[in-house]
């Protein structure tokens, strides 16, 4: 305890230091965000990529995919009897049950889901926030390029097996 | 003075009654703001918000004006009138510059002031009492004794001033105002301002409002255009009690050159930093509560303004 009325001082001499510096509001809707990398906004849809896995359906924590198929034959020339193929009908992401978990995007084993920061997809109605295939779709032109990988960072997987000699080459064979 | 020159002066009285809280108000809004890493308004009237009081003016004019059926109808709808109509008429009184820069010279002015200020407590429990509604009952209570309170060391710490000028008229203290009174009013000074700003109920001496406790204290049941009365008092009150410590304390019209001339800039300018303090003492200070607000009262603000004034006497007759 100092002398009487010295936290006033204080608080005055910390308020008067914030008149002085800039404010810290961002004026949304006139001035866009500025985002951190792997925002997550909405999740989008590379059609040629899907095959109809259905892993990310099957992953999702509260079911929100719905994908529907069918399958093609595809005749090779050559080939003894046509191949059968799947076929992508339907492919929608309900974003009123999504919770943004990114689940569906890291099991996508054919890079075909994408995070895309933007965020402004809010509807007046709770349906119309199914998003079906051709609106999925267009959200892949908002997809950033991914970040660079952070030059002091562990190498990646394939980089380091990559370098390793390979198994019976020059050096090996115990 | 004829009847033309009365009624210009009323009027400009009247129309610095209505701009200057105005003023001070969108200050409160940007300077609170900037103080807690904010905007504040931005968007009425396009150029940072400048319109925002008036946005509010309009808004307020558009609710619907509700009484309660409980409510005694002629009081409640009374106490906004006597809450604002001191204020304006105090704003009379106050000189603006030397000569005849003020609409009604009294030679009883700082009398007349202080007077007329006490009949704040007036329409407080006017609003309280004819509410019927307990929260705004005991935000009057509050206020009751707040006001009473505080009125004690405000004129005190007048009267020294007062005493040390020798004369009651408001241009009279000016007059005889010297650089070297600050030093020598500086405990009356701050008694005075902070008397003034208990007895206007600004944040941290808000205890009759308290919206954390009371809801809103003794203005729970008012809304639209009797609200909005009631804060364009709290308004004018700021400028009103700016403007009383500017004349009493630093000297009014008197500046580093040019009285003559200047000397209604000097006045204003002085108004609006005490304004100024009186915002930022608000975003700095957290609301008393009401045994430390008493406890401020009488054992804080009495004994010295009782002391200024021993030291006041002491010093007007050694000279």
């Amino acid at each position: 305890m100092g002398l009487p009325g010295e936290g006033v001082l204080q608080g005055l001499a910390v308020t008067a230091r914030t008149m002085t510096r800039r404010a810290d509001t961002r004026q949304y809707p006139d001035v866009p965000p500025d985002l951190p990398p792997r925002s997550r906004g909405v999740i989008a849809l590379r059609e040629e990529n899907c095959t109809v896995c259905m892993l990310c359906a099957r992953e999702c924590p509260d079911w929100c995919i719905y994908i529907e198929s069918h399958k093609e034959e595809v005749a090779v020339p050559g080939a003894a009897r046509p191949r059968q193929q799947n076929a992508l009908d339907r492919f929608a992401i309900d974003f009123s049950l999504c919770m943004y978990c990114g689940i569906c995007i890291e099991v996508c084993p054919f890079d075909a889901l994408f995070w895309s920061p933007e965020f402004e997809y809010a509807e007046y109605d709770l349906r119309d926030l199914l998003h079906e295939q051709g609106r999925l779709g267009e959200w892949m032109a908002t997809v950033p390029p991914p970040p660079a990988h952070d030059p002091r960072g562990e190498p990646a997987k394939e980089e380091a097996a990559a370098r390793r000699p390979a198994p019976g080459a020059a050096g090996g064979g115990a | 003075m004829s009847l033309a020159e009365l009624g210009l002066r009323v009027a400009l009285v009247v129309v610095a009654f209505l701009t200057l809280p105005l003023v001070v108000g969108q200050a409160e809004h940007k300077v609170m703001a900037h103080m807690q890493g904010r905007l504040g308004p931005m968007y009425a009237g396009g150029f940072h918000g400048w319109a925002q009081l008036l946005a509010d003016g309009v808004k307020f004019a558009q609710k619907e004006d509700l009484i309660p059926r409980g409510a005694d109808g002629p009081v409640f709808r009374l106490a906004p009138a006597v809450a604002l109509l001191p204020y304006l008429v105090v704003l009379l009184v106050i000189p603006l510059g030397p000569g005849d820069l003020v609409a009604q010279p009294l030679d009883a002015g700082l009398f007349f002031a202080l007077a007329v200020l006490g009949v704040g407590v007036v329409s407080l429990l006017m609003a309280a009492w004819a509410s019927a509604n307990k929260y705004s009952l005991l935000g009057g209570l509050r206020g009751a004794a707040q006001l009473l309170g505080y009125e004690l060391p405000l004129v005190l710490s007048a009267a020294s001033v007062a005493m040390a000028a020798g004369t009651l008229s408001l241009p009279g203290i000016v007059a005889a105002w010297r650089p070297w009174w600050l030093l020598w009013q500086l405990p009356a000074l701050l008694v005075f301002f902070t008397a003034a700003l208990a007895e206007i109920r600004r944040p941290p001496f808000d205890m009759p409002i308290a919206d954390s406790e009371l809801v809103f204290g003794y203005l729970t049941e008012y809304t639209g255009l009797r609200f909005a009365l009631f804060l364009l008092a709290e308004y004018v009150g700021i400028v009103v009690v700016a403007a009383l410590t500017t004349v009493l304390f630093l000297g009014g019209w008197k500046g580093p050159f040019a009285d003559a001339s200047l000397g209604w800039l000097w006045t204003l300018l002085k108004v609006f930093a005490v304004s100024f303090a009186v915002i930022w003492l608000r975003v700095a200070t957290p609301r008393l509560r009401e045994d430390q607000l008493q406890r401020l009262c009488w054992q804080a603000l009495v004994p010295v303004a009782l002391g200024q004034l021993v030291l006041t006497a002491a010093v007007v007759t050694a000279t």
